[in-house]
């Protein structure tokens, strides 16, 4: 290695999760969830034990956008909506390296949602993080494509009218080949989907949800009673609060209790149940189900659209020549 | 980077033909054209083509708006346009006949297949009756031959429907317009051949209709062209569009910088055929990607750039405006980023097939905030390969976006093209990062004598950095709210633009003294037009020259010194004066505008018109 100095040292050692911080002050406001959720982040590179210099964060524009300024990796702070695009470009290019996406509801959602879902279906191998706090933070308060309907905002003083994006349900039906949530609270949960997400080969959609403390604070309480979520883990029921989620006959997903002979098994690799799943909302009646919902190997985008091997001078001189040559025989 | 010239300057006179091929948009009339164009270049003709064709797929068969044209003007000198008339007009139908008499000179050659003037034909073009009856033969001289009936009985021992036998019609009149220019029989057999091998009735028909097309010819004994053309220019081995190129400029680029090419693109026209062209060549090593809109695409063609490789995206007018916003980004990031513009008619949809140069300013000024770009105009469809080496290198070598502008005519239109030898071109010079020695910390900001930052590109251990769209602290690329540091930011970039001028060799190209009575101004695609008009007004003894511009920004400091050498100033271009206006704010100079918004290129009479009046005024 020509890089002589502390980085040489840092990357023989093992690093710990102080070593991916940076020297940016985190500027996020007192009692965010994006705290642990970058601890986390932190935690998880030591973990897997990352190069520093093969990692790359890009996003968008708000709160959680600024995350890339904080990881001591490579990171590009891109516009409003499109760091997908500018995340699929990246790895094309340099397929070596392992894409972040850290977007949020507005980001990711609403400007950018077109280019999400074509990263998605493509599966371009990126891991895309949406933090999902439902409302507009870094402009002061306006509703978000996944605030509930009635709330009022700054932008919707009578209640907002719209009905919300099911952001899983979303990712599910693009085509995403990794489809996860967690919440700021459950670090556990997150390491774990953090962990997973990490090795995954294609895209990865993880939705955070993620406590506003000054525009929102406390839209994710019900999830904190064990009977608002249940926590799947591949090959074993959906169990919560001594119930357990089922198929009822009419093949929509229902609670049952436990031990019930209509009660489902996870399985990270069934893409219908996964929809349902995905499906559940405010007005469901049913648990929000955390953890992996849905995983599968497919080819990922750079592998489909690589090319093989570039041209030096001589090489492109050839392609000229031949083009001249083919041409003069057959236009 | 000095530009080579494509075609050895020879006699800017001489003799030169116009011949305009129209008819439905099923009667292969752009093939004809093309081919046509083909044999001309390999005979040793300098060519320039002038391909018309609608926007809409398939307009009703036989109607006024299926019309489809190809104008071609080939001479034994340097052949700047299409030429303003044609000397030989070949018509497949009435509908061709009404839209395209009007681009026949007077007492022209008209080639018509009578037999598809038939009632219902007439009645789909307007004609009440057959306007080859009683052809006036002052207007042109008209020769009538039923190529429908020919081709049918030539073809008429092949197992084929009516319907196919009649698309080998354009190879009749091929064989026609082949015989009166003593063009030769067997390349276009061999052609044929090659052409169509997959099918052995198609092969065959279109052979039988070539020859047939080409006897009747030779019998018919008025036919033989008065005017020869000697073939002499040696133009070059084969012909090529600007849209070709430029694809192929923008793959030698990447050769010359030994970078990965990575194209991102939506289909929009006339853009189409960088993507198509770039997404064949998979196997040199390009990655082209169909993004799901104009945003998209720029957005991975700079992604890919920040990773290391040449990000490229091809578009119109309509995706510029949409591509502003991560135009702007990547002036900000100073990454280098390659944005063709292929210009058509504005604005919003406009006319999608039709050149404009209205996209000047967009290219030059449409962003938010101080955002400048470096803009690149090619003058030919050839010289799209070279503007497209130069728009890359500027933007590797400088860390910046550049924009390089064509427009719908140089995109289709077919010019004289030889093989370039790659090592007379100069390598591109990647500015890549190095981490600095002793350990000191590498700073994503930090710029060099000619103010550009040096690449750190990711996978490069201990250059980890973050950056992003908001404002930089000078040097560190840290964030940064301070309005000096803001202000400084914004004069780098500025300056970091303006010296690229310094070592611009060809950013400007003057044709003639350096002072006289008319300066005729171009850029772009009107060189070639405006080109010709000069050496026409030279040849009648007036004191007129050529300034060209080649780079929009920077702009050439000399350009005011050179202007104020003449008494006239005018500069032609196909907008209301977007350049021109830039011009006179910059150099203070009285320059005076020609605009034509017509949709298509000058003419050679048109400006011709122009020059005279000015030295007139």
């Amino acid at each position: 290695m020509n890089n002589p100095g502390t980085e040489l040292a840092a990357t023989e050692r093992t690093l710990s999760r102080k070593d991916y911080q940076t020297d940016n002050d985190v500027r996020w406001c007192p009692g965010c969830g994006d705290y642990a959720i970058l601890a986390q982040f932190h935690k998880m590179l030591a973990a897997i034990g990352a190069r520093k210099e093969e990692h790359v964060i890009v996003s968008g524009i708000g709160c959680s956008s600024r995350f890339p300024y904080y990881v001591d990796c490579y990171g590009l702070h891109g516009i409003h909506g499109r760091a997908p695009a500018i995340a699929t470009g990246l790895k094309v290019a340099n397929p070596d390296l392992t894409v972040w996406v850290v977007t949020g509801d507005g980001d990711g959602l609403s400007i950018g949602a077109s280019h999400l879902l074509h990263a998605l279906r493509r599966n371009v191998d990126i891991k895309v993080l949406l933090f999902n706090n439902r409302i507009y933070g870094l402009t002061k308060g306006q509703f978000s494509p996944t605030s509930p309907r009635g709330l009022p905002t700054r932008s919707s003083p009578a209640g907002n009218t719209d009905d919300p994006v099911r952001p899983l349900d979303f990712a599910v039906t693009a085509g995403a080949s990794f489809v996860a949530r967690a919440i700021d609270t459950d670090t556990t949960r997150l390491q774990d989907i953090f962990i997973a997400a990490a090795s995954h080969r294609g895209s990865v959609f993880v939705e955070i949800l993620q406590n506003c403390p000054i525009f929102l604070d406390g839209v994710f309480d019900a999830l904190r009673d064990e009977r608002g979520r249940v926590d799947l883990v591949d090959g074993e029921p959906m169990e919560f609060a001594g119930k357990v989620l089922g198929r009822n006959e009419r093949g929509r997903l229902e609670s049952f209790d436990t031990g019930h002979h209509r009660a489902l098994i996870h399985d990270v690799t069934d893409r219908d149940t996964a929809r349902q799943l995905a499906a559940i909302d405010d007005s469901s009646g049913l648990p929000f189900p955390f953890g992996i919902l849905y995983r599968e190997e497919r080819a990922a985008q750079h592998e489909a659209v690589a090319g093989k091997g570039r041209l030096d001078i001589p090489g492109m001189q050839r392609r000229l020549s031949a083009s001249s040559r083919v041409r003069r025989q057959t236009p | 980077m000095a530009i080579a010239e494509e075609i050895p300057r020879r006699d800017e006179t001489g003799v030169s033909v116009v011949v305009r091929f129209c008819g439905d948009s099923g009667d292969g009339v752009q093939l004809a054209g093309n081919r046509f164009t083909f044999d001309a270049v390999r005979a040793g003709n300098d060519v320039a083509t002038f391909p018309e064709f609608p926007a809409e797929i398939r307009a009703p068969a036989g109607s006024t708006a299926g019309v489809s044209a190809f104008q071609v003007q080939f001479g034994d000198h340097r052949v700047y346009t299409h030429g303003d008339e044609a000397d030989v007009l070949v018509a497949m139908n009435p509908a061709a006949l009404t839209t395209n008499l009007a681009h026949l000179k007077a007492g022209g050659i008209l080639i018509a297949d009578t037999g598809a003037f038939g009632r219902k034909a007439l009645a789909q073009a307007g004609y009440r009756d057959n306007p080859l009856d009683d052809f006036d033969p002052h207007r042109a001289r008209l020769v009538g031959v039923d190529m429908t009936a020919m081709v049918l009985e030539a073809l008429g021992g092949f197992d084929m429907k009516r319907r196919e036998a009649l698309k080998s019609r354009n190879f009749f009149a091929l064989g026609v317009v082949y015989w009166m220019f003593g063009r030769g029989e067997d390349e276009m057999l061999q052609w044929i051949g090659k052409k169509f091998a997959r099918s052995d009735t198609v092969r065959q028909a279109n052979t039988a209709a070539f020859k047939t097309g080409m006897a009747w010819a030779e019998t018919t004994e008025l036919m033989a062209f008065e005017r020869p053309v000697a073939d002499t220019v040696a133009a070059g081995e084969r012909t090529i569009t600007g849209n070709e190129a430029l694809s192929l400029g923008l793959m030698a680029a990447a050769a010359l910088a030994d970078l990965e090419l990575v194209v991102g693109c939506y289909p929009i026209t006339p853009a189409s055929d960088i993507l198509h062209y770039l997404s064949n060549e998979r196997d040199n090593g390009v990655v082209a990607i169909q993004a799901e809109d104009e945003i998209a695409a720029i957005g991975m063609a700079l992604g890919a750039s920040y990773g290391g490789a040449i990000g490229v995206t091809a578009t119109s007018g309509p995706g510029m405006a949409l591509k502003s916003e991560t135009l702007g980004l990547a002036v900000s990031l100073e990454l280098p980023l390659v944005v063709v513009d292929v210009q058509r008619a504005g604005p919003s949809t406009g006319m999608p097939t039709r050149a404009e140069q209205a996209d000047a300013n967009i290219a030059l000024a449409g962003r938010s905030g101080e955002a400048p770009v470096p803009v690149v105009a090619a003058r030919s469809p050839a010289d799209c390969f070279h503007a497209a080496i130069a728009a890359a290198r500027i933007a590797v070598e400088h860390m910046t976006p550049v924009v390089l502008l064509s427009d719908a005519a140089l995109a289709n239109s077919a010019e004289p093209w030889s093989t370039p030898e790659l090592a007379d071109i100069a390598p591109i010079r990647v500015p890549r990062a190095r981490a600095p020695a002793g350990g000191a910390k590498w700073l994503p900001y930090a710029r060099d004598a000619r103010l550009v930052r040096s690449w750190a590109v990711p996978g490069t251990p201990g250059l980890q950095h973050r950056i992003g769209g908001l404002e930089k602290l000078d040097g560190t690329g840290e964030i940064s709210y301070d309005g000096a540091n803001h202000e400084r930011m914004t004069d780098l970039r500025e300056r970091k633009v303006a010296v690229i001028g310094e070592r611009l060799d060809d950013a400007i190209e003057v044709y003639g003294e350096l002072s006289g009575r008319l300066l005729m101004v171009s850029w772009g695609g009107t060189y070639g037009a405006v080109r010709q008009a000069v050496c026409d007004a030279r040849q009648l003894g007036h004191a007129v020259s050529h300034l060209h511009l080649r780079w929009l920004n920077p702009m050439d400091d000399s350009i005011g010194d050179i202007a104020r050498g003449f008494d006239r100033v005018l500069v032609a271009e196909l907008n209301r004066g977007q350049v021109l206006e830039r011009l006179r704010a910059r150099f203070l100079v009285d320059a005076r505008g020609l605009s034509m918004m017509a949709g298509r290129p000058f003419g050679r009479r048109e400006l011709h018109n122009a020059i005279v009046k000015a030295l007139n005024s």
